[in-house]
């Protein structure tokens, strides 16, 4: 399986992206604008409440070509961030203190050949950081193969997804052997102390639906999950976060391929709670491209929306105009908003 | 309205069902909702007994539902068949138990 881009797929482009989400209808398909939801939930427009979450994606490439990527990400993406724009992530840093976390994403981060000065360099700021670990990376390659050791070193939170708890219905979702690659590279970490009782290393498991529906109750599924994993691998974690598929880039693709958008979009719409609304995750994060540029989540970077404001980009980053920005929405944004919410922290409300 | 006793997007309408009787609709989804949650049994159970129910009633709304709603919670597709089967034994059975019946009255009337 290819990204879309190598398969020259139109939807590599994002504004025919956006111009599906915003303008596809039908006689009988015709949803709410998501700008009018917020405005029913009082909420329009959306706004930033406190930054603390620096979210910054090192690059499209990656080892794994899941179905559901909303990144486009694969071993046939080449874009990754330079220690350059490391440098200019690290200045932002410096200057703004109440960033206390860094949430580092991809693809695959560790692809990254600056990934683990670039987290070395965090750690001397004295910031959280979070990798968002595919966990086959652990295993893709000799020189991975002490991330779990690294990872303790500097007392990285690990995220790290696994679509279910069974082989088949990953497997489906992210490629033939993931699932017996994730449970052994869970193993390697547990063996060095993540997600034990007795430890402060925190391993989070990251679920999300393998197909056109939405994830079940975060807390219900945490305890099936926590159950499986012990009963059948002997692995255990802290926590579970249910997300949400969001419909966009490969995910939309699959959408349309299986007559499926519709259907879920509207579902989407009909599970909108304004609760989730009002705690969205771009109130609190700003997302950093690989290249540099800033959005209000990784959702709308990979729609290409940048801040609605002057500073677009790392080299402008002017806190007064990102903190007094409006967040740019859409009807993606269903996808965040839908039951429980969905974030990269899972459920929210 | 299309010529067919059946139409899936009437599954969405459900909750209209109070627009002719409000009281007693609005008590049942009460109830509904109330059925459902996680209790002695989980939603999780739940939902894959309400897989099974739906098929012994052959409730075309109820089977679109429940396949999407146990499927979400989780269940195998393996699973859920199996459900279906208890469903048909059970039905099948029914049908099947009547032969002791039968033959009860054969053996009466049977020289």
């Amino acid at each position: 399986m290819k990204s879309l881009l190598a398969e020259h797929n139109i939807l590599s482009n994002t504004s025919e992206q956006i111009e599906i989400l915003e303008h596809r209808e039908s006689e009988d398909f015709k949803l709410i604008p998501f700008q009018q939801k917020l405005e029913e939930s009082n909420l329009y427009p959306l706004t930033p409440q406190s930054l603390e979450v620096f979210q910054v994606n090192m690059g499209k490439m990656c080892n794994q070509v899941c179905k559901h990527c909303h990144v486009d990400a694969g071993p046939d993406r080449k874009e990754i961030m330079t220690e350059e724009t490391m440098l200019q992530c690290l200045e932002v840093l410096k200057l703004n203190p109440f960033l206390k976390t860094v949430d580092l994403t991809g693809g695959a981060p560790e692809m990254n050949p600056r990934f683990r000065w670039f987290v070395e360099e965090i750690k001397k700021l004295n910031r959280h950081v979070i990798v968002r670990c595919n966990l086959t990376i652990i295993r893709a390659n000799k020189k991975y193969y002490d991330l779990p050791q690294f990872y303790k070193l500097h007392n990285v939170e690990v995220v790290s997804s696994l679509p279910f708890y069974t082989q088949d219905r990953t497997d489906r979702q992210r490629g033939d052997g993931v699932f017996e690659d994730s449970i052994k590279s869970l193993q390697m970490l547990n063996d060095v102390g993540y997600g034990q009782s007795d430890t402060n290393l925190i391993l989070n498991l990251v679920y999300n639906p393998a197909g056109a529906f939405l994830p079940p109750a975060q807390d219900a599924l945490e305890k099936e999950y926590k159950e499986a994993l012990m009963n059948k691998f002997q692995i255990s974690f802290n926590q579970l976060f249910a997300i949400t598929n969001l419909p966009i880039s490969r995910f939309l693709d699959y959408l349309l391929q299986t007559h499926n958008y519709e259907k879920y979009m509207e579902k989407l719409v009909m599970a909108y709670n304004p609760v989730a609304a009002a705690n969205v995750m771009c109130r609190n994060t700003i997302s950093v491209g690989w290249d540099g540029y800033l959005y209000d989540c990784d959702f709308n970077q990979m729609l290409d929306l940048k801040l609605a404001c002057s500073s677009t980009h790392l080299s402008q980053f002017n806190i007064k105009n990102i903190i007094n920005r409006n967040i740019k929405i859409g009807q993606h944004c269903y996808g965040c908003t839908a039951g429980a919410g969905s974030s990269c922290g899972g459920a929210v409300a | 309205m299309e010529n067919n006793y059946y139409d899936a997007a009437d599954l969405k309408k459900f909750g209209s069902i109070v627009n002719f009787q409000k009281q007693l609709g609005e008590k049942f989804f009460d109830y509904y909702g109330e059925v459902f949650k996680d209790s002695e049994l989980t939603a999780r159970e739940k939902s894959l007994i309400a897989l099974a129910v739906a098929h012994a009633v052959q409730c075309p709304y109820c089977i679109d539902a429940y396949s999407s709603d146990a499927f979400e919670k989780g269940w195998s597709e393996g699973q859920m068949m199996e459900a279906v089967h208890v469903a048909c034994a059970i039905r099948g059975g029914a049908s099947l138990v009547h032969g002791v019946q039968m033959m009860n009255k054969v053996k009466e009337i049977a020289m």
